[in-house]
């Protein structure tokens, strides 16, 4: 037998709810939400990248039903448009309009360098994964953390793979012309030289180039190419390289292999190897839910932006449950974020330096065809514990000047 | 030496590629008056067009960019028409209008096809590389130079010897006057127009194969149509072949001798042209 609601009793009950919900909620069942924040990249030659970004936090969001430490979360996205100026807007926005607990992003390390002052002196804990060395060295930001890797992190094993499994002598860098290309290149040609190998020439086209082949030209008289490319430039330079008729191994960057981005490559693209702090093939039950639920968000496969957000909203859960949920304490969000250690993320086990920059994990895999035919990275070695200073020591590190194009020189 | 020698063929080709990019910019310049600030987008979405046409349908390279050429044209013609023929008489105007546009191309081509470069693959026959002696030079780099010397041949035969080119021509020179003869003038900037764009398209696939396709090819591509315009003259023909060749040298020889001094060797000859001799190589006298 039904129930039968005749208007009556619809009326009173409606009243009933109207009533109590209108009493004052007692102080301890009041849940205000934690406010996170994007700052990502939506427009422009950015925007790739920055729609990963987002899609890998929303993933994890829904995996977690939008809860952390038994807070309601709630997300604001801001695209800066992937310039200084729009970031210190957005950013602006989210902290004083928005009053975000903690932000996330942004993506370039030219606009994270424009808003660092303003949100460290703003107390708000910031998780990023531009890669600009110095904000976690010789300039360090108290509110930072980055869970993805410096500029240099997965370019110095790169070089120690090179030399040891590679057996490579000589090599030509040639990267683009600004800070993220110089200090690839620069931990890539210090390691590989104190292993015996030799940097012959360095080549730093800008970073809007229709051409490369001036600069193709050029590499010869070397065992290998190392490149570190970013943005679309990865699929233009293969492309061109190998019409070009050019032959020579080449190893890549975390942008130059990303697996995100590996349908944009043709055939050109099999046996480049790359280092990266994720890899798509990690076969751990938490990468393969990770990728299974980031398909059905973005109709995409991640790659390591997707990833690195997704290991940042870990990071922040983490954080929240180690103080309780509490979020209004600054100093101590931003000591429990440096304080987390995670060993089920993505991209494998995750602690922090002292200046809030990972250890973790770095992969060096190989592009390969799939059974399915598609392209796909194949992990051939990881290295493990890698920090931003690896394989130095930090005072050692902290006393030579950031990568830059002239430092390390080329030996004559 | 054989890196000169390399430097100087990629000079050529690069120089192809660029007339196929500037020529329609030059026309519209010379005729309209106006920078074509959409000129970068149309060859974005021509080549967003071309790359869709190949990958999901299937359709042919060659057949692919003419297709995109025409709907270019198509979509160039609707601008000209509906917008900058309303602000006639403003130049300036008529220049923010394009700017405006251009931005818009831009965010639909993201929201199409979004932010992941495309890459198309090299037609069937012009696969692979030249080898002469001990020099590479990729085939369909060469046939690029080819192709821009067909456009070249058939662009002159429609400036010199169709109605519709003198007609052209004569609003080049004097547009009052080619009013007062009869001249619809309004209507040639409509069928200049819809020609300027669909060039653009059609260069964009042309270019697709060695540049790919990826947000921010228009930025990349505008200040190279611009330089090789202002050159070699706007609304001159052999201006626009010179100019192209001149940045296609200037381009190769610069960035590899110069690199950190790369767009200053390619923009200096603009502004030393604009200085000394402001109608460019072959334009007209400026009055």
């Amino acid at each position: 037998m039904g129930i039968r609601v005749n208007r009556r009793k619809f009326l009173a009950g409606t009243a009933a709810v109207a009533g109590v919900a209108s009493f004052p909620m007692p102080a301890i069942a009041q849940n205000k939400p934690v406010k996170i924040g994007l700052l990502t990249v939506k427009t422009g030659p950015l925007a790739a990248g920055g729609v990963q970004m987002e899609a890998g936090v929303v993933t994890l969001l829904k995996q977690r039903n939008y809860m952390m430490a038994g807070r309601k979360v709630e997300f604001i996205s801001a695209d800066t448009g992937g310039n200084p100026a729009g970031a210190k807007t957005k950013a602006q926005e989210l902290v004083e309009r928005d009053q975000v607990d903690v932000i996330l992003g942004p993506l370039a390390a030219f606009e994270l360098l424009a808003i660092s002052d303003y949100v460290a002196e703003s107390k708000t804990p910031m998780l990023s994964l531009a890669a600009a060395e110095d904000v976690t060295q010789r300039k360090p930001n108290p509110y930072f953390v980055r869970a993805s890797a410096t500029s240099s992190q997965a370019m110095k094993p790169l070089a120690d793979y090179a030399a040891k499994e590679m057996k490579l002598k000589t090599v030509a860098t040639i990267s683009e012309d600004f800070a993220f290309g110089y200090e690839q290149m620069g931990g890539f040609q210090q390691v590989f030289e104190d292993n015996g190998g030799r940097v012959m020439k360095k080549l730093w086209p800008p970073l809007v180039t229709a051409d490369y082949t001036p600069y193709l030209v050029q590499l010869t008289g070397v065992d290998a190419v190392v490149q570190g490319f970013a943005g679309s430039n990865p699929v233009k330079f293969m492309k061109q390289y190998s019409d070009q008729g050019l032959k020579l191994p080449v190893l890549g960057g975390e942008t130059a292999g990303d697996d995100a981005q590996l349908k944009s490559f043709g055939d050109e693209a099999i046996g480049m190897i790359s280092a990266c702090p994720y890899t798509i093939d990690l076969d751990t039950p938490v990468n393969k839910r990770f990728i299974a639920d980031f398909q059905k968000e973005a109709d995409n496969l991640p790659g390591f932006y997707a990833a690195g957000l997704y290991v940042n909203g870990q990071v922040v859960e983490a954080a929240l449950k180690a103080t309780g949920g509490k979020t209004s304490d600054r100093p101590a969000l931003i000591k429990a974020l440096r304080a987390v250690q995670l060993t089920e993320t993505p991209r494998g086990p995750v602690k922090f330096d002292h200046f809030g920059n990972v250890i973790g994990n770095i992969f060096i895999r190989r592009i390969e065809k799939g059974k399915d035919g598609k392209l796909t990275n194949r992990t051939l070695k990881t290295y493990t514990n890698v920090g931003q200073f690896w394989p130095y020591e930090e005072a050692k590190f902290l006393a030579q000047p950031v990568y830059s194009r002239d430092f390390p020189p080329l030996k004559s | 030496m054989s890196l000169w020698l390399l430097l100087a063929v990629n000079s050529v080709t690069l120089g192809g590629l660029l007339f196929l990019l500037s020529a329609g910019f030059s026309l519209i310049f010379g005729l309209m008056r106006i920078p074509n600030l959409t000129h970068g987008s149309l060859f974005m979405l021509g080549a967003y067009f071309g790359a869709s046409f190949v990958i999901r349908y299937h359709l042919p390279f060659w057949l692919a960019a003419i297709l995109a050429g025409l709907l270019v044209a198509a979509f160039g013609g609707l601008i000209e028409r509906f917008l900058l023929r309303r602000l006639a008489g403003s130049e300036q105007a008529q220049v923010l209008v394009t700017l405006g546009i251009s931005f818009m191309v831009a965010d639909f081509c993201l929201m199409v096809w979004t932010g992941d470069p495309i890459s198309v693959a090299t037609p069937p026959g012009l696969v692979g590389a030249a080898h002469i002696g001990a020099l590479i030079f990729p085939i369909y780099r060469l046939a690029i130079i080819a192709i821009a010397v067909v456009i070249a041949a058939a662009l002159w035969l429609l400036l010199d010897r169709t109605r519709l080119g003198a007609m052209i021509r004569a609003g080049v020179d004097d547009p009052q006057m080619a009013r007062v003869v009869g001249i619809r003038v309004s209507r040639l900037f409509t069928i200049v127009f819809c020609l300027g764009a669909g060039l653009a398209g059609f260069a964009g696939m042309m270019g697709a194969p060695i540049l790919s396709v990826y947000p921010g090819l228009d930025a990349d591509m505008l200040p190279l149509a611009l330089v090789v315009v202002i050159l070699g003259g706007a609304g001159s023909l052999p201006g626009s072949l010179v100019g192209s060749f001149i940045i296609g040298f200037l381009y190769n020889f610069g960035q590899a001798l110069l690199p950190e001094l790369a767009y200053f060797v390619l923009f200096l000859p603009m502004v030393l042209v604009l200085v000394l001799r402001p109608q460019g190589l072959f334009g007209r006298p400026v009055t």
